[in-house]
């Protein structure tokens, strides 16, 4: 299962539309970071809202595309864990640091907006 | 358990033969005096103070049903149609204050009612007499016991609801501005509480989008390293909902407790009390909260 990549603006979104295995995930990671220079990208949000089952996997390989991206100069933001799922994912420890998190796709945009802000370039205009 | 009494109970009714005729002339015998004994049972009622908080009309009222159960209940031996009554009957009186002595009270009054009116009947037959309580004595039991654990046991299930209730408002989540929740907690926390406390928080993140909560633990004297780590899981699954979680009113032990648990204090966000969290909260919203008369006395003209 392929996971679409849209571009939005100076973003991209990826937004996960079923559960993936680990092959999907590795794939969506390598996708992630191409296209990041491809599109000359400022921002990139995982929508994760359909996923109930976050294992360690998962996370560490969230966990380095967040690292990788940040390396090729843009940011992260997760978006849509799931309340259960978080709880189930502090529980193993699996506590995601350094990586930006918000509630859903809006609150992701704009914490990249105020981000964008901060670096001097207005938001969106790339 | 109370199987356990049922069936012996059953079973020593059904042990003496012979009964049966006995309890039968025992039932036309409460039926015939039916008016009369329920007057006197009501009228024992009274004179013993019981029931109180029911008024004279009502308990006759009761009175009646509950005789012609009990009367019913002797006859065919079935408990069922009793206990349901027995039930229903404590539903109405628990609310209105009624104890267990009272209603134990008057299951017994009805008993010693009957069992005169027998000594009355018989009191030229001694032999007679003794066969009849011999039947009436246990199946009467039987139904005192009945009646009382049926009245027990509802009385527990209001008590279990009315903990369930509590417990349920015990983890108010509130939101107290745009996007700011505040969870304020207070009493003991114990394992069941810490888990309802979390769930209750995480899905009110998700409903109100909160950005920031404050949670005030204020009224929390002490809590064991356990709920102090649940707490700080906490803390960490509503960041990962992109909330973040200022901790106000952390009293010295429950300082110490999370010290001594060599919790990673860079990842708690944590202010002196609820005051200052919840000016913390509206500086990382970006609101401030300016008075009126200063507004007014800033602007020009």
């Amino acid at each position: 299962m392929q996971v679409p990549i849209l571009k939005q603006g100076p973003y991209l979104i990826a937004s996960i539309q079923s559960a993936l295995s680990d092959a999907d995930l590795m794939q969506l990671r390598d996708a992630l970071v191409r296209k990041v220079s491809t599109f000359r990208s400022r921002g990139v949000i995982v929508d994760v809202t359909v996923l109930d089952v976050m294992d360690s996997f998962a996370s560490r390989t969230l966990n380095d595309l967040v690292h990788m991206i940040r390396l090729r100069g843009a940011d992260t933001v997760i978006v849509g864990i799931q309340p259960e799922v978080a709880f189930a994912m502090v529980q193993l420890g699996l506590t995601m640091e350094g990586v930006a998190t918000a509630l859903d796709l809006e609150e992701g945009l704009e914490f990249l907006d105020q981000k964008l802000k901060h670096k001097g370039t207005g938001p969106r205009d790339g | 358990m109370r199987k356990n009494t049922e069936q012996s109970m059953a079973r020593s009714s059904s042990m003496t033969p012979g009964s049966g005729h006995l309890l039968s002339e025992l039932v036309s015998h409460l039926r015939e005096n039916s008016v009369m004994l329920r007057e006197e049972w009501a009228r024992r009622i009274t004179e013993a103070e019981l029931l109180m908080a029911m008024s004279q009309e009502e308990i006759f009222a009761e009175a009646t049903s509950v005789y012609d159960n009990y009367v019913e209940a002797l006859e065919t031996g079935t408990l069922e149609a009793l206990q349901a009554y027995a039930r229903n009957l404590s539903e109405r009186i628990i609310p209105r204050g009624v104890e267990t002595h009272e209603v134990v009270g008057i299951v017994l009054l009805l008993r010693d009612v009957l069992a005169r009116s027998l000594f009355a009947k018989y009191q030229g037959d001694f032999d007679k007499l003794n066969r009849i309580l011999d039947a009436y004595e246990p199946a009467a039991n039987r139904i005192a016991i009945t009646v009382a654990v049926g009245f027990v046991e509802q009385r527990e299930r209001t008590i279990r609801e009315q903990q369930e209730a509590i417990r349920e408002l015990s983890t108010p989540v509130l939101q107290v501005r745009e996007r700011l929740l505040i969870l304020p907690i207070i009493g003991l926390i114990d394992p069941h509480r810490a888990r309802q406390l979390t769930e209750q928080l995480l899905r009110g993140i998700r409903t109100n989008r909160a950005k920031v909560v404050v949670i005030d633990i204020t009224g929390v004297a002490a809590m064991d390293s356990h709920v102090a780590n649940h707490l700080v899981l906490t803390v960490e699954a509503s960041r990962l909902l992109g909330a973040t979680v200022i901790v106000t009113g952390l009293s010295p032990e429950i300082s110490q407790t999370l010290v001594n648990i060599g919790v990673d204090l860079s990842k708690m966000n944590t202010v002196g009390d609820l005051q200052g969290g919840i000016e913390e909260a509206e500086r990382l919203l970006g609101y401030r909260v300016v008075s009126i008369r200063d507004a007014v006395a800033a602007q020009p003209g």
